[in-house]
């Protein structure tokens, strides 16, 4: 009985050490948008058959990520809206961009296929302010004057949770529409006046999939990886542009991060006959107070993913960081994360 | 010789009280841990949402508002949301829960109650997140494309009433949720209310029977009555299982802080914007807001379920007496 | 004419009024809607019409059809979920699921392991916590209890734990564990589960122990034997299969539940064995990947879902077996 009772606790205790035991190798931990999370994932894939080290993200949206790394939660975050200066000291935080997104409108309609549709930024306001609530109303009639559009309703799909694709999207709603910036505004969570919730931008598209005459907006990863079906757009030059690499290049090549501080800049709705009108970058946050040795594993990972992802960020049509702006992030990195004065990178 | 046996004896038996005391002590202990538990878990609710209340105040329950930017915060939609769909979960599954009660109880062949108790009783296993995800995947589509054009087409055009039935077929919604709600409170009102069924003595049924009575008159005019308190015991179990559902929830209803007329439109219960938005709330009064949403949905579960224990204990007492 | 037919000649012209006019304004269906409630005015009349016994008959037979019906539904809804959990949930079960971790998004393959693996062992040691707290305080509450002020408190905040919402308890467990330790881990969401293992196994543990005539007890105190020992080795040994079950049932709750797992655990995309990183189990991957429209993951979310119902059916069934052949010290 005693010898039984001993040999139970060894094993009780063994295991107890195999629990609490740190990983084989170190790990780091993320949140933020899930706009990223497509390319973000593979890297991390990736990251982890090379060095061993297991990058674990979870996509709970940008304002979850900002809410994360104020908590002390995560050894990095991620937002696709960019904190004021301001916001940054405040909270002891250094943000910098790692890959450029492109946001597009989809549709689940019968007969329209990819690309069939054309729609405007006033247009596509006025169908989340739920003022164009039927397909075949004359205004998108009008842009699509060959589409045979059904006499349904507009099932409008939008972001539950604190989301930089809304911020983004919401931004190019309120520069194309003065309605749409006095009522309901922009940011990562507003009050959108119809329609249904989803969660991140993989809930979104699950729901657009999934209802008949919906519309929704997504990164436009998500329309690669799930086939949607996603519309044209007219840019502010007035040229009807496809969602391609080549129009988010062009789009993004009009970014500019030396003028401004903390690489804080708004990209939607930039000028340029092939530029697609809503793209922004994607911001790393890390934390100015965290030890040198956690802050220089999670800028190993970075530094990997900006020189060495971009394939996989191209095949799923992110634009990747020009080697000008690596060079400009890593010496905002020299910079920020010093401790005691002491830069920690290179 | 007697001596020393007498003392050894004293010398174990006052081990034994101790021990005796000790394990008294053990259980006691643990007792209260449940107790503690409960205590610390209404006071941590309170002290969190304490920056909200002194915030918004009692305005809070009332305004209609969602905005994390603005920091505007009220509780109306979600507090509607759960009320709505927890309404709609108790006026279908309640007579459903009432039916199968019935049928196991008074229709049932003796070989066939145990199997379709039992079958009854698997669906209150099921767990809650096989039901949503079931609730979006098969129910929703389905309903999106043959019932809900139907209700909006016939419902949605009568005047008064066709408010509540408005709005493009989304398939998922707040009566969407309510239906889902109703299959996963069923069995355990019809579990509850056949084991009170089952308590009241034969002798009253079998007298009424003798006189000519028809099943449902037995059941109306002797079981009913017999168990009233028993029957409304099972239904705030259901309520308060109702009111408290995430998952299953989370998935179908929506999730859209606005109140609409029509209960076809998607909309939000606490259960379900708690479990969305918790991970992101990054501001303190968002949080605490929050907080204060779950201690109304406690409040709210914990006086329906304080009903309920309380019936279901008179209804035990009455029937072993 | 009967009072009863008079009402019904009137509400016929009203409701055929009102269905023409709603034909006049296109609304098909509230001419449908007046066309049944017209019908059911008429029902009723006959009804009254007919002679007291038939009438009676008549109440019986329809309210026992519904009866059948909803029984009938009820088990229509069991299959047709089961049915559409194993049609979609098998397609997914294979060797590459219980041994391969989970994919990312937008990849071909992987599995469950580390999800069931995590699962696994936050129940395990949800389980060692909450059920030694369980059986010892329904010990008391059976054993102790008796003319006690505090069991009946103690008894009815038990059933308000028992019910209580699970993502209050989860929020919880966030304020007081996550907060503190400054991440999420495994051992926040053991303890969120032992918490709810907790109420479970009180409940049936006094229910067992309150099962066990009160002669073996006698025969054990006439021996002399101290009370706790009495209870140790008399009381358990014959509730014991009765506890089990208890104990059973309690890991079965807990096998399906996400919200309290929501804040505490977390998920993880890889393999790991360390209980104070973030811990993958299956609910919350279940959740994450139904929500998402890769095929994928659907199809894993599908499996995993048929995996946990697979699980906590089983022991359902087996604590009911169990239960059922109980017999005491004959």
């Amino acid at each position: 009985m005693m010898v039984r009772t001993r040999k139970m606790l060894a094993a009780l205790a063994v295991t107890a050490g195999l629990m609490t035991a740190p990983a084989m190798a170190a790990g780091l931990s993320g949140a933020g948008g899930t706009a990223i999370y497509p390319v973000l994932s593979k890297w991390a894939e990736q990251y982890k058959a090379q060095t061993q080290t297991a990058v674990n993200y979870q996509a709970i949206g940008s304002g979850g990520g900002i809410a994360q790394i104020k908590a002390k939660t995560v050894d990095f975050a991620n937002s696709d809206k960019p904190l004021a200066p301001d916001d940054l000291r405040a909270a002891g935080l250094v943000q910098f961009p790692a890959v450029i997104i492109s946001i597009t409108p989809v549709v689940n309609l019968d007969g329209v296929k990819p690309g069939d549709l054309v729609l405007d930024g006033p247009t596509l306001a006025d169908i989340y302010l739920g003022k164009i609530t039927d397909w075949d109303n004359a205004a998108i009639q009008k842009l699509n004057p060959s589409v045979k559009l059904p006499h349904s309703k507009i099932s409008v799909v939008y972001r539950s949770d604190g989301s930089g694709t809304t911020f983004n999207f919401t931004d190019y709603l309120a520069k194309m529409s003065p309605e749409w910036k006095q009522k309901v505004g922009s940011d990562t969570s507003v009050s959108f006046p119809v329609g249904v919730g989803g969660k991140g931008n993989a809930g979104v598209a699950q729901y657009v999939n999934q209802i008949k005459g919906a519309i929704g907006y997504v990164e436009y990863a998500y329309v690669v990886e799930n086939k949607m079906t996603y519309t044209k757009m007219i840019n502010s030059a007035g040229a009807t542009v496809e969602p391609t690499l080549a129009t988010f290049s062009a789009a993004a090549a009009n970014a500019d991060f030396t003028k401004v501080e903390n690489f804080y800049l708004i990209l939607t709705n930039q000028p340029g006959k092939d530029s697609w009108p809503i793209t922004a970058a994607t911001y790393m946050l890390m934390r100015k107070d965290y030890p040198a040795a956690q802050n220089l594993e999670v800028l190993k990972f970075l530094d990997w993913c900006l020189k060495n992802g971009q394939e996989q960020a191209k095949a799923l049509a992110y634009v990747p960081l020009p080697d000008s702006v690596v060079k400009q992030v890593e010496a905002a990195w020299t910079k920020e994360l010093a401790v005691d004065g002491k830069p920690i990178w290179p | 010789m007697a001596a020393e046996v007498a003392l050894s004896r004293t010398a174990e038996s006052s081990r034994s009280t101790g021990l005796d005391g000790f394990f008294k002590g053990a259980t006691w202990f643990f007792a209260m841990v449940i107790l503690l538990v409960l205590a610390a878990i209404i006071i941590s609710l309170i002290i969190s949402s304490v920056p909200a209340i002194s915030r918004f105040g009692l305005g809070f329950l009332f305004s209609t508002a969602w905005n994390p930017v603005t920091e505007d915060f009220g509780a109306l939609p979600a507090v509607y949301g759960t009320l709505v769909t927890s309404f709609f979960a108790m006026l279908i599954g309640i007579p459903v829960a009432l039916g199968v009660a019935i049928y196991i109880t008074e229709l049932c062949p003796r070989w066939l109650k145990r199997p379709i108790g039992t079958m009854i009783e698997l669906l209150a296993a099921i767990p809650s997140i096989i039901y949503g995800i079931w609730g979006l995947f098969v129910f929703a589509p389905w309903f999106q494309s043959t019932v809900e054009p139907w209700i909006i087409d016939t419902l949605g055009d009568v005047p008064l009433v066709g408010a509540l039935f408005e709005g493009p077929p989304l398939g998922i919604g707040l009566f969407t949720a309510g239906l889902i709600l109703a299959i996963m409170v069923l069995p355990f009102m019809a579990s509850v209310m056949r084991d009170v069924f089952e308590t009241v003595p034969a002798v009253l049924k079998e007298s009424a029977y003798g006189i000519g009575a028809t099943t449902w008159e037995v059941m109306w005019n002797v079981v009913l009555p017999t168990t009233r308190v028993g029957v409304i015991g099972a239904v705030m179990l259901g309520l308060g299982r109702a009111l408290g559902e995430t998952m299953a929830v989370t998935f179908v209803v929506g999730n859209a802080h606005q109140l609409h007329g029509s209960v076809l439109l998607p909309g939000t219960t606490i259960s379900a914007t708690l479990a969305n938005e918790f991970a992101e709330a990054v501001t303190p009064i968002y949080r605490s807001s929050l907080f204060n949403l779950g201690l109304i949905l406690f409040v709210i579960t914990f006086i329906v379920l304080a009903i309920a224990k309380t019936m279901l204990i008179r209804m035990q007492s009455k029937a072993g007496a | 004419m009967g009072g009863r037919t008079t009402i019904a000649l009137f509400l016929t012209i009203l409701l055929g009024a009102l269905g023409l006019l709603a034909l006049w304004f296109e609304a098909v269906g509230g001419a449908v809607l007046a066309g049944f409630l017209i019908l059911g005015v008429w029902t009723w009349v006959l009804w009254g019409r007919l002679a007291p016994y038939t009438q009676r008959r008549a109440t019986n037979t329809a309210v026992l059809a519904l009866s059948y019906g909803a029984t009938g539904l009820g088990i229509f809804c069991l299959v047709l979920i089961l049915g559409t959990l194993i049609w979609n949930g098998l397609g997914a079960v294979s060797i590459d699921f219980f041994t391969e971790s989970t994919p990312a998004s937008g990849s071909q393959g992987g599995g469950m392991l580390n999800a069931i693996y995590g699962s696994a062992v936050m129940t395990i040691v949800a389980t060692l916590v909450g059920s030694p707290v369980g059986i010892l305080a329904g010990t008391f509450l059976a054993e102790y209890g008796r003319g006690n002020l505090i069991a009946p408190v103690i008894r009815f905040i038990n059933d308000i734990l028992l019910s209580a919402p699970s993502i209050i308890i989860g929020l919880f467990v966030y304020e007081a564990m996550v907060l503190r330790m400054g991440h999420f881990s495994g051992w926040a969401g053991s303890v969120a589960l032992a918490i709810l293992v907790v109420p479970v196994v009180v409940r049936t543990t006094e229910d067992m122990l309150n099962l066990v005539p009160g002669s073996l007890r006698e025969a054990a105190f006439a021996l002399g034997t101290p009370k706790w020992r009495v209870i140790v080795t008399v009381t358990y040994r014959a509730a014991m299969q009765g506890m089990l079950t208890g104990v059973m049932l309690a890991v079965a709750r807990i096998s399906g539940e996400t919200a309290p797992l929501l804040f505490t655990a977390v998920n993880n995309q890889f393999w790991t064995t360390n209980m104070n990183d973030w811990m993958p189990n299956l609910p919350v991957a279940i959740f994450q990947f139904a929500l998402s429209p890769d095929a994928n993951w659907q199809r894993l979310a599908w499996g995993g879902a048929l995996l946990i119902t697979v699980t906590i059916l089983a022991l359902n069934i087996v604590a009911r077996v169990l239960t059922s052949g109980r017999s005491f010290g004959r």
